[in-house]
Formats: structure tokens, sequence, C-alpha cells
């Protein structure tokens, strides 16, 4: 596909979880919110390749490749809204999204994109000739029984699965390096996938990488795995308190960090050092927070991407006034009997 | 006497009691920023990061409890159980019955619950019938502060595996981190009485298998748990003036169950009302109708619980969950029967 196509989903994408962060906080959808912000290369790149029968699982933060995919934006706002007209009738919500038109299944629970994908792929191997299914995942649950042992399951049955891992550095609020043995490219190796590594912010780079695994996957050849590095823009959800504390101690960490000196001052308890390492713990990980990548900045996709258009300045433009009415409309019709309206 | 929200007190339970014993170590997946407070005190040897790997960190804490550790194992919530539900129902449970009682292990699960903040059927579930239905379990539900912090220190100091649920719609804690995220555009219907109270300055304990009388009655007996007990108290507020009198019963634990408490009341209610945000079918409504059989009581019942998948939307959560008009109606025809 050529880049404008790329960027054309991209920005459906980004734009798309734009609005659903202004319907959260104006108190329209409930619950926790997971934005793939930051995951647009990856979910352009990869979702591009599919099609008609072809697979899909994905995790709690899934808006990325629906929109990609092509799942219809309007009853997928009405789903978060909790409309009966909603994609799933009100019943679902953004972890639990299924579109059985697109083979398309969404999970709140980490890890289970694999194994749901590796049936999808062993259904389509009897069912659909010369058709896949990919699992969208992330390192965190990469450290969970399901996905390791669907890795071993892919390979002995020589499924059509892709594994595209995405690894942002962060298991919830946990760097996934403290809790990570080996690395995942070597795990997969061993577990004889193919396996292979690229720069999540690069579209192109994604879509080439990813295309060369599908089509191995496609030829019968077996199941293969792609790690995705790319930023978590927005933290693990709306209102990360990790990510609120790290960019405003004073105003929303102040009460934690009253509880952490009287606990760390009690009496009983840890040595020094151990009172010691539990603060500079505490304070390393807010430091990474705190520098992550945030919108509109190096490493931000999106930014990459629109200087990568820079020499399709006019496409850009109809692309950038085309996606911002498509959305705009979508949202006004979501909104339409709420009594709300779309800018307020 | 401090006022605190439910989840602050289990917390303090969970620190005066590692202050106390230092066998206690606590295992959970962002355990170091959820619970800073401890790992500043009691440092990374006793207060330990856990992988997205329930099954592993589960089945470990099951063979550390075995082996002289008493560890606390938090889950972010209790549907997350069932990724690990191999270490709790075929080895935490059976071990002292595989051993012929000869080694009992102590494991406290803390395990958030329940719904009503419209977060979805895979972090809304109660399921604590599922889990007191095992023979080898301890099973608790804090519907106060106060009984959270004091069932928490019981577990703390029990001898074999308990699970320990906590409701997160009275626990303003979780309810800020999943539902409000910060924003002051939602609201949820949070019952007073359940979210904050006093919580003793001394260490206390409340026994397991002792059900309280919330509120006394002559007419219906509600039993419940959690959240559902404050919803009710306020139906029969609600009903004190169509002269319906609720006698509302809080188990606070479902195994081992009171039942001595339960066949006293329905005794002299002759009615039985089960409130139960967990699954209606095979769970504790039925398990309650079959105590009373077995006491020969033949009691009027109903059974006000959650009868399906529980959906996302706010408006049908609200609606799935035992809701007080469901409760005022539920005894309302049990008193006209």
């Amino acid at each position: 596909m050529e880049l404008t196509g790329l960027y054309r989903q991209m920005l459906r994408a980004r734009s798309y979880e734009l609005a659903v962060e202004d319907l959260w906080h104006r108190g329209l959808i409930s619950g926790e919110m997971h934005l793939g912000t930051g995951e647009e290369a990856v979910a352009a790149g990869v979702v591009t390749l599919l099609g008609d029968g072809d697979g899909l699982a994905l995790t709690h933060r899934c808006s990325p490749a629906l929109v990609v995919r092509g799942v219809p934006i309007v009853p997928m706002l009405r789903e978060l809204l909790g409309c009966e007209d909603g994609l799933c009738g009100g019943h679902g919500g953004h972890m639990h999204l299924f579109s059985k038109d697109h083979l398309a299944a969404t999970s709140g629970i980490v890890g289970a994109s694999l194994p749901t994908a590796a049936g999808f792929a062993l259904a389509n191997r009897r069912l659909r000739a010369n058709k896949v299914a990919v699992a969208f995942t992330g390192t965190g649950a990469m450290n969970s029984g399901m996905a390791l042992e669907t890795l071993n399951l892919a390979a002995a049955w020589s499924l059509p699965l892709i594994v595209v891992c995405i690894d942002n550095g962060w298991s919830i609020t946990t760097t996934s390096e403290e809790v990570t043995g080996g690395g995942h490219l070597e795990r997969a190796r061993a577990f004889g996938l193919r396996a292979d590594s690229v720069d999540g912010t690069d579209v192109r780079a994604v879509h080439k990488a990813a295309g060369k695994l599908i089509d191995f996957s496609r030829r019968g050849k077996g199941p293969a795995f792609l790690l995705a590095s790319c930023p978590r823009l927005d933290g693990h959800f709306l209102g990360d308190l990790l990510l609120r504390m790290a960019r405003r101690p004073v105003a929303e960490g102040k009460d934690t960090f009253a509880k952490v000196i009287a606990s760390a001052t009690s009496r009983g308890g840890g040595g020094l050092r151990d009172r010691a390492g539990g603060m500079t713990r505490m304070m390393s990980v807010m430091a990474k927070a705190r520098r992550g990548p945030t919108r509109e900045q190096r490493g931000d996709p999106m930014l990459a991407v629109r200087k990568a258009m820079k020499k399709h300045k006019s496409e850009r433009d109809r692309i950038d006034s085309e996606v911002s009415t498509e959305i705009e409309s979508a949202v006004e019709t979501a909104l339409a009997d709420f009594g709300e309206s779309a800018d307020a | 006497m401090p006022d605190m929200n439910l989840g602050q007190a289990v917390d303090r339970a969970i620190e005066d009691a590692m202050g106390r014993d230092d066998s206690i170590v606590l295992i959970g997946e962002d355990a170091p920023m959820l619970r800073a407070p401890l790992l500043a005190r009691f440092g990374a040897g006793r207060v330990l990061a856990a992988p997205i790997s329930e099954s592993a960190f589960l089945g470990a804490a099951a063979g550390a409890a075995m082996a002289g550790l008493r560890p606390v194992v938090e889950l972010y919530m209790v549907d997350f159980i069932a990724v690990a539900f191999d270490a709790v129902l075929n080895h935490i449970a059976k071990l002292e019955g595989f051993s012929g009682g000869k080694w009992k292990a102590p494991l406290v699960i803390r395990a958030p619950s329940g719904g009503g903040y419209g977060d979805g059927g895979q972090h809304g579930q109660s399921l604590w019938g599922t889990l007191a239905s095992i023979p080898g379990l301890t099973v608790v539900v804090a519907s106060t502060p106060a009984d959270a912090y004091g069932l928490m220190t019981t577990a703390l100091g029990h001898d074999g595996p308990v699970v320990f649920m906590e409701p997160k719609l009275l626990s303003e804690d979780w309810l800020e981190f999943l539902g409000r995220g910060g924003r002051d555009t939602v609201s949820f219907d949070v019952p007073a009485e359940g979210a904050v109270g006093p919580v003793p300055d001394s260490p206390h304990s409340t026994p397991f298998g002792k059900a309280i009388v919330r509120r006394e009655g002559a007419d219906v007996t509600i039993v419940s748990v959690a959240v559902g007990v404050h919803r009710a108290l306020e139906a029969a507020d609600k009903l004190h003036g169509s002269d319906v009198s609720c006698e509302v019963i809080d188990l606070r634990s479902l195994r081992p169950l009171d039942v001595e408490t339960v066949v006293e009341s329905v005794t002299k209610t002759g009615c039985l009302l089960v409130v139960d945000e967990d699954y209606r079918e095979f769970g504790l409504a039925g398990e309650l109708a079959a105590v009373c059989l077995e006491a020969a009581l033949s009691p009027r019942y109903a059974r006000v619980c959650v009868e399906d998948t529980l959906p996302y939307a706010r408006h049908l959560e609200d609606a799935a969950l035992p809701n007080v008009d469901r409760i005022v109606e539920a005894v309302k025809s049990l008193a006209d029967a």
C-alpha cells in the first residue's frame, strides 16, 4: 500500500481516539478507557494487509486496529456511549467489541488474544484457503501462560497465525523490563516461529516487515511473530494515576506521597536500605513515566508520518480534511439523540 | 477511630500485619505503584512486582505458603482469578485435604469485586458463589471499612487459604483508579455507610463464619453481602412506611457460612429474600434455600441476583445488578403472598 493510504488509516485511528478521549472526559463513556494513541503505525502497517476471512484478535487497546480494519465507526462510538444500536448493543463496551463480519474479537483479559487468534487460524486453515489470523498483544501479556502456550501450539500445529507484539515499555504501571526474563524475539524463535522486530513508529517499515511475515503464514509455512516498539502516549488508560502523578506531582500526587512518607517512617518493617530502595524505585518509575513521549512530540508516530508525507502535501491536506469530516460527522451522528453537541 | 474508605481499611490491615509478622509478603501486578507505601516501608523483598502471569504468581504463592511464607496475593479484580484458577481449585484449596490435615498453607488472595461503574462483564463480576463452592477455601466479603479491616486481619492470622473480596463500589481508591480517572463528569451510586466509616485504631479482627444482623425486622429476612447489604438496607427503609418490616443480614463470610443466624431469622420471619450481586443460578441464593430446607424450614422465598452476563452500559448494568427497586418489589410480592 502507498504511504498516502497508510497515512489516511493512521489519521483515522488517531482522530477516532481523540474523539473517544473527549467523550470519555465528558462523562459519556464509563469505566476504563485504554487509548491506542502511539500505536497507529503498527495498526495501519499490519491491518491494511488483512482482508475478508482473515481473523483479528485484539486486546483492551483495540480501537486503532478495528478502525483500520473498517469496522463501522458510528456503531463503535454508539457502543462506547452505551446505546442499544451500538456495535454490541451496549453490552460489550470498549474492551469487549466484536464484529462477526470482520472475524474480529477483543478481550479485556490480558493474553487472551493469542489463543483466540490461534483458533481463528485453525478454522481458517480448514475453512478458508490462504486466510490467516493476527493476534495483537503486548510485552506485558507475553508473560502470561496462555500467550506462551499459544506460541508453542501455533508452532506445533503450524498455524497461519501472526502475533504482533507491541512493545511500549510498560506492563500497566510496571516497566516491562522489571518483570520480564529473556527477550521476546528469542522466545518466539525458540518456539519455532519466524520472528522479526521493527520500529513501530515507522509505518512503512511495519508494513513491509508485517507483509513478509503475513505472506509467509499465508503460504502455509507456519506462525510468525512481529515485535513492534512504539510509545504509549496516554498511559495505561485515560486518567492513569501514575502519569497524572508524574506530570503533576504536587496537585495529583500529594496524598500518595504523604502516605508513602508516613509508611516509610513508621516503626517496624525493613531497614534503611529496604526503605531507601523502595522510595528510589518509586521515583525512578515516576521519572520514566514523565520522560515518555507525548503527542506531537518526537516519538509520536503521527509526527513521523506527517513528515514523510511532506512530499505529498496537497494529498496530505486533502486526507486531513476528509478524515476530519469523517470523524466529526461520525461523532455528530453518534451523539444525535444525546442532547449534547459534538464540539462541547 | 479514624474514618477511612474500604480500600484504605484493607491497606491499613495489611500494613499493620506486615509490621507484626515478617513472614507476610505481598505479591501483585503493579504492587510497587499501587502499594507504594508498603514498598517504602518493607522494601522490595516483601513487596513484589509481579509480571502479568497470574497462574504463575498465584501458584508460586501457594508453594511459598507451603514452605513458610504468608503471601498476600493481590489480583486487580476477582474476574482475573480465572486465569489462575488451577492454583486455587486444584492446589491451594486441596492441600489440607490431600495431606490428611497435616499440611496447611496460609495464603490470602485480595480480590476487588463487583460492578456499578460501567467497566463491562470481564471486570465487574463477583464470583464468590463459584469460589465458596470449593472445599478448603475460606471466602469472606467486606461491606464496611471496619469489617474490611477486621476480616483482612483475621485472614492474615488464619492458617489456611482465604479469598478476601473487596467491593470496588465501596472503595473510593478503586473507583477513582478504575471508574473516575480524575473526572468530575461521572458519578456512581455509592452507599455512604459502606464506603466510608470508622475503623478502630487498635488492631481488631472480625471472626470468620459470623454473620451480622444489620437491621432487625419481623416480616422478611433479607440476606446479602457486599453492596447488596446496603441496597437491602435502603429498601428496608423505603418499606418501613408500608408496614413491611425487614431484617437485613450481612453474611460477611460465605465459607464458612453462619447457618445459625440465617435459620434463626428465617424461623422468625418465615420469609427469605436473597440479594446477591453474583450470578443467580447455582450460587449463594440456592445455597441459602438449601440451608433452610435442611433446617426443616419452608419459608416463602425469592432471590434478586445477577441473571446474565453483566452489560457494559451504565443503565443496563444498573438494571442487571440488584437495585433498591428490584428488592422493594421482591419484598412486596413475598409479603403479599
